[in-house]
């Protein structure tokens, strides 16, 4: 079975955080306790929406040693596949569902000296775990949260009124933005960096670092790659001896896996490494969308990344 | 020339490159002996570094051989001192006294890149993030993993744990912790059977 072990939970309680996030609690169907986790892991969520399977990953944004329930927000996104659509539309208290065991691919650094934070929008969800574990050891940190305006900045009364001095808050509606290269220049040395938040943010944080010396060792990013929509495409699995069709709002991996083809994935977002597939035959143009190959990798046509990347052309083969 | 190039060995043994200009805010350096020809080299590329700099030297055997040159670097802070533990708490007050973009570049002996580098990681920077060059001696700083004794300088095999005066062989295992390769004792099996000590790398 690919993924990591799964966890059959009940929605135990929704909560509508502004326009566009809302929360998500679970309990365990089998009153067992969670495992607990470390700041910046996520679960992979499944939903059954009519014929297809959507799994998406969901920043855990609970207490990490809180084992009775965990929670994830979700942002609504009108344009994406519709996981998101689908959990804001779909989803009612008392509903099964199953998610995975926490994987992280964001974690802290605990040998850091500090630990500095720019979440924009949505990209606060793994910091509000990294926050309550920091916390419960006297961690030094500080965050720069930006949100669009007030009204759609998740969680931040909450945080501002909890921790007055740590986090400071940034609205596109008051025409406020990060000093970041203040920010930056200054920092006591052993500080690193984290980022969540959209792509553009990502590479702006990343490039200002970078540029003032900052070793990549200590920069950490996650940037939340939803598989985009595309056109529809068809792929041959050499292995499994299997002409399946990719259609317009599901990925490739979820086409394989709807094609009951066991694939391998861990974080579905094109960051793990994990599903990395290699390409047999191809007729065609790739829309690779990872981070995870690299650009030569991505040049040579030998490999794909099913989670996120498409394919468009006349023939596609792949060794699963 | 001062360079030597370590033949390949196990993992656990450090490499070393040439110092190379990296961009950062301030920069940092710590050299003993001819790890002063890497600074020179250094800021024969690159002019504007060294008025940015932080330079903390120790001469070893070389006297006034490189002192004289790196007085004419225009270095903004230069100290001369006689040896790593005395510079040690100039180091570390330095570190800790730094902001993030602090580049720290390494040159000499093994011994004074060891000790520096684990100053540095105490510090919080990331080992992979610290340039070092090896210049001049080959002679390693030791510890003895039976008595824990160091012995600076080795550059025998066997030696003689300076501690507990157990013959030890030198092996390439290093710790980054403790800033040291480990020595074993040679005659375990057979007491008495010591193989007459040859230079290391001859
Ligand atoms: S599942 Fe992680 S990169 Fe595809």
């Amino acid at each position: 079975m690919s993924g990591s072990e799964k966890i059959n939970v009940k929605v135990s309680k929704i909560v509508l955080l502004n326009d566009l996030v809302t929360r998500f609690e679970f309990k365990r169907i089998d009153g067992e306790l969670f495992p607990t986790f470390s700041g910046g892991a996520h679960t992979i969520v499944e939903m059954k929406d009519g014929g297809i399977t959507r799994r998406n990953p969901y920043s855990l944004m609970s207490d990490p040693m809180d084992q009775h329930s965990y929670a994830i927000s979700v942002r609504r996104d009108d344009e994406g596949r519709g996981g998101s659509l689908f959990m804001h539309n779909n989803v009612k208290v008392s509903d099964d569902m199953v998610l995975s065991y926490p994987v992280n691919l964001f974690s802290l650094d605990l040998r850091a000296k500090k630990h500095l934070m720019i979440a924009g929008g949505i990209g606060i969800t793994p910091f509000m775990a990294q926050i309550k574990q920091l916390d419960r050891s006297h961690g030094n940190w500080e965050l720069h949260y930006s949100a669009r305006s007030p009204s759609l900045s998740a969680y931040a009364d909450d945080l501002v009124s909890m921790h007055p001095n740590d986090v400071h808050m940034y609205y596109d509606s008051e025409n406020k933005s990060i000093d970041l290269e203040n920010l930056l220049d200054g920092q006591p040395l052993g500080t690193h960096l984290y980022i969540c938040g959209p792509k553009g943010m990502i590479d702006w944080a990343v490039g200002q670092a970078v540029n003032l010396g900052w070793p990549n060792e200590v920069i950490h990013y996650e940037e939340f790659l939803a598989p985009k929509p595309g056109k529809p495409f068809q792929v041959m699995l050499s292995a499994s001896n299997k002409l399946v069709s990719v259609g317009e709002t599901e990925s490739l991996l979820e086409a394989i896996e709807r094609e009951g083809v066991d694939a391998p994935y861990l974080c579905r977002g094109g960051a793990c490494g994990q599903c990395e597939t290699v390409v047999i035959e191809a007729e065609g143009e790739f829309i690779h969308m990872d981070h995870w190959l690299e650009d030569k990798e991505k040049l040579s046509r030998k490999k794909i990344m099913p989670c996120v990347s498409r394919f468009d052309g006349k023939t596609l083969v792949l060794d699963r | 020339m001062s360079n030597f190039s370590f033949p390949e060995s196990i993992k656990s043994r450090p490499t070393y490159a040439r110092l190379e200009p990296r961009a950062g805010k301030s920069y940092l350096f710590v050299a003993d002996a001819e790890g002063a020809e890497a600074i020179i080299d250094l800021a024969s590329n690159d002019k504007s570094l060294m008025s940015k700099s932080h330079v903390i030297y120790i001469p070893k055997n070389t006297g006034k051989k490189y002192t004289l040159q790196l007085e004419k670097l225009n270095i903004n802070q230069l100290y001369i001192g006689p040896s790593y533990s005395a510079a040690q708490s100039r180091l570390r007050h330095t570190l800790v006294s730094s902001h993030m973009g602090l580049q720290l570049y390494l040159s000499g002996t093994e011994g004074l890149i060891g000790q520096a580098q684990r100053d540095a990681m105490v510090a919080g920077i990331p080992h992979t993030a610290i340039q070092s060059e090896h210049r001049g001696s080959i002679g390693r700083r030791m510890q003895c993993v039976h008595c824990k004794g160091i012995t600076e300088d080795v550059d025998i095999d066997p030696y003689v744990c300076s501690h507990c005066g157990l013959s030890l062989f030198v092996r390439d295992h290093y710790s980054r912790r403790l800033a040291a390769f480990q020595g074993v004792c040679i005659d375990a099996e057979e007491p008495g059977n010591i193989p007459t000590a040859v230079e290391l790398y001859k």
